[in-house]
């Protein structure tokens, strides 16, 4: 008889550890770096920000920051001297460039849009996928592996492949440039994946759970709400975050779909770039802004992502 | 509290037949048990029962009424699971109290019931821990308590003592023995394992393949089996079987097994001639000198007060109880002595077993006990 365990019964050894450990940090070095230096950049000024060679260590600024959230025009030195006092820190900045703030820029509605796309479509994926996920996991449903297979199989194709023909559907359907379209087309994408996440976590989830409560009285949508979502939570939080950033990240429909009233940030962010030469920290901003949420998001639900993640490899 | 009453109760999943025409009361009050190996249909019925499952076939009946298509929420019946289903999420109290908010009790009311509960099982100092710490034991109680403080019409328990060790499953045997005599409460219990089920039962249904082998009490069960499945399934070692051939005749009342002659219980019935089995307890089994039915010691198993001696005789290993006092040695050549009274007869074929006397005994002291 063959003994399966899921833990490696033999200790690693140091060789072997340091190894490992070697190829972790050489990787996260290697990932961690861009980021850094987005993260520098934003704080540089444009002449630092091009400066060659590039400057390690520089005098920070918020310039790129007022300049992701505000447009501005060049005007004279005369008119700006002109002006009263400067009523902040940016109107301040702005003016040694010769340039006054001529109102905000479009990076807060963008920033709002993205928010809005890519958590309502993980809420809408996160609740189809849990109601269907529990649905092939406790019922007979004729044709289930087919249909499993089914929603999998949209997942196979590079969604972009069906770029065009979603573009026409949209513009018949008026649905181009809103947000509800791309809510509804980052949810048709998502919901396989929160299927499958979802329907391999409820199927950890005995029956017996149910069972009881519906003895005890209860619906069974009453217990599904109150014995299968509680233990359902890591599951649940896992796939949100997968799907999440998907949505957050998702560049290529959001530049075709949407230019105005919906644009997300994504295509909205190198489009400041255009605006008055290259205004690398102005980008470096928007794209540090950016990775908040995701971040925060992460490191709130860190656990549940490492589980969601090793899912399947180890046994309880 | 009710009766239960099942009538021709069958099930298939497709092609195969999990339960077939079922048949049996559990009267009000009586702790019912379901044995069988796994796979033998008895957690099906039960799931029928419970309204987990919806029958193929036949019907529920619970305290009189129909309740064969009903869902499980409107039996009125509670059930205790294997891996006991505590909500990890819930402490002790939420657990216990979780069926009563289902019936929107006010929550003062639901409380007291809580606390009644757990003072009964003992357990009320655990009321406000997390059920993930517990004990083996302390997890079947918080199950038990979820399952009486609702004061149901009947319980249904699937193996619920097949996960705990060894320690814990007599202490519970117990405890779930003095429960029902303390609540008097109509109980199917399902289990694979004979000693839960001799020491708890009122009644037994021995099940096999989907099929109900014996319904009886445990003595009935045990000394007067109706099949040879029956009789090999229950006891430890089994009842051993001895081939024998020919027809029997009503009156009969000897055999000859192996040449020797064997006295055997009256025989009830005519038997056309075929192949036929005589099983024997170990513990009918004496050592005599005189006996004609030889064999050679095999090996012994030494239990302290009996020992468990294997004899290879003409017709496979015999297994007999006897007295730890006795010395053998391997090869030994010893005489088999049976205890007439006490031998069953069956039919080979079918598994079934031949009316005697020891049946007219049994017919007999359900007479004086009516």
């Amino acid at each position: 008889m063959s003994l399966t365990t899921a833990h490696s019964v033999v200790a690693p050894s140091a060789t072997s550890k340091l190894v490992a450990g070697t190829i972790i940090v050489a990787y996260a070095l290697i990932s961690i770096v861009p980021l850094l230096w987005i993260f520098a950049t934003s704080f540089k000024t444009p002449p630092d920000s091009i400066a060659y060679p590039p400057k390690i260590v520089f005098q920070p600024s918020l310039e790129g920051y007022c300049n992701l959230f505000s447009t501005r025009t060049r005007q004279t030195p005369e008119y700006i001297n002109s002006l009263g006092p400067a009523t902040g820190l940016c109107d301040e900045t702005v003016r040694k460039r010769n340039m006054v703030i001529a109102g905000p820029s479009n990076f807060m509605p963008r920033f709002v849009n993205s928010l809005i796309i890519a958590f309502g479509s993980t809420f809408c994926a996160v609740f189809l996928g849990t109601l269907s996920a529990y649905g092939f996991s406790r019922f007979k449903v004729p044709l289930a592996d087919d249909l499993l297979f089914f929603i999998l199989s949209t997942r196979m194709m590079p969604p972009i492949a069906v770029a065009i023909p979603i573009y026409l559907m949209y513009r018949e359907l008026g649905l181009s440039d809103t947000a509800l379209g791309m809510i509804l087309l980052y949810t048709a994408v998502n919901v396989s994946l929160a299927v499958w996440l979802l329907k391999g976590f409820i199927d950890e989830i005995p029956r017996e759970y149910e069972e009881a409560a519906m003895i005890d009285g209860y619906t069974r949508l009453q217990a599904f709400w109150r014995t299968v979502l509680p233990q359902a939570t890591t599951g649940i939080a896992a796939t949100a975050i997968f799907c999440l950033i998907f949505a957050w990240n998702e560049y290529a429909f959001a530049a075709l779909l949407t230019s105005g009233t919906a644009q997300t940030a994504p295509p909205f962010i190198p489009t400041i770039i255009g605006e008055g030469g290259q205004d690398w920290p102005a980008v470096a901003a928007g794209t540090t802004i950016f990775l908040v949420p995701i971040l925060v998001f992460t490191i709130l639900l860190r656990k549940q992502l490492l589980r969601g993640i090793t899912f399947g490899a180890v046994r309880k | 509290m009710a009766e239960i009453r099942v009538e021709h109760l069958r099930k298939a999943f497709g092609d195969f037949v999990a339960v077939q025409d079922s048949n049996f009361v559990v009267e009000d009050g009586e702790f019912f048990v379901m044995l069988g190996p796994s796979g033998c249909g008895k957690t099906t019925t039960l799931r029928m029962i419970a309204g987990l499952e919806l029958p193929t076939g036949g019907k529920i009946l619970l305290g009189g009424e129909d309740v064969t298509m009903r869902r499980a929420r409107e039996r009125d019946i509670a059930f205790v699971f294997q891996l006991f289903a505590l909500y990890p999420h819930m402490n002790v109290r939420k657990n216990i109290g979780f069926p009563l908010l289902a019936q929107g009790m006010p929550g003062a009311e639901i409380r007291q019931r809580v606390e009644e509960t757990a003072k009964l099982l003992r357990i009320d100092h655990l009321l406000n821990k997390s059920v993930s710490g517990l004990a083996g034991g302390d997890r079947q109680r918080v199950a038990l308590g979820r399952a009486i403080v609702r004061r149901p019409k009947c319980f249904l328990m699937d193996e619920p003592l097949g996960t705990l060790d060894t320690e814990f499953r007599d202490l519970m045997v117990h405890e779930l023995r003095e429960l029902h005599n303390r609540i008097h409460a109509t109980t199917v219990y399902v289990t694979h394992d004979q000693m839960e089920a001799m020491s708890m039962a009122d009644k037994i249904a021995v099940m096999n393949h989907g099929v109900i082998e014996q319904f009886g009490s445990p003595r009935e069960i045990y000394d007067r089996p109706a099949t040879m499945f029956v009789a090999d399934f229950i006891g430890s070692p089994p009842m051993n079987f001895l081939g024998f051939g020919g027809g029997l005749s009503k009156g009969a009342r000897e055999i000859v097994v192996q040449g020797a002659k064997v006295a055997v219980p009256e025989v009830r019935e005519d038997i056309a001639p075929a192949d036929m089995a005589l099983g024997i307890r170990p513990e009918h089994i004496r050592f005599d000198d005189a006996s004609k039915l030889r064999g050679a010691v095999y090996g012994t198993e030494y239990l302290g007060t009996t020992q468990i001696v294997a004899v290879e005789t003409a017709d496979g290993i015999i297994k007999a109880r006897v007295p730890a006092e006795i010395r053998l040695n391997a090869g030994d050549h010893v005489g088999l002595a049976l205890s007439s009274a006490r031998l069953s007869l069956f039919e080979k074929g079918s598994g079934r077993a031949v009316r005697t006397a020891i049946h007219d005994e049994a017919s007999q002291a359900r007479a004086q006990h009516g």
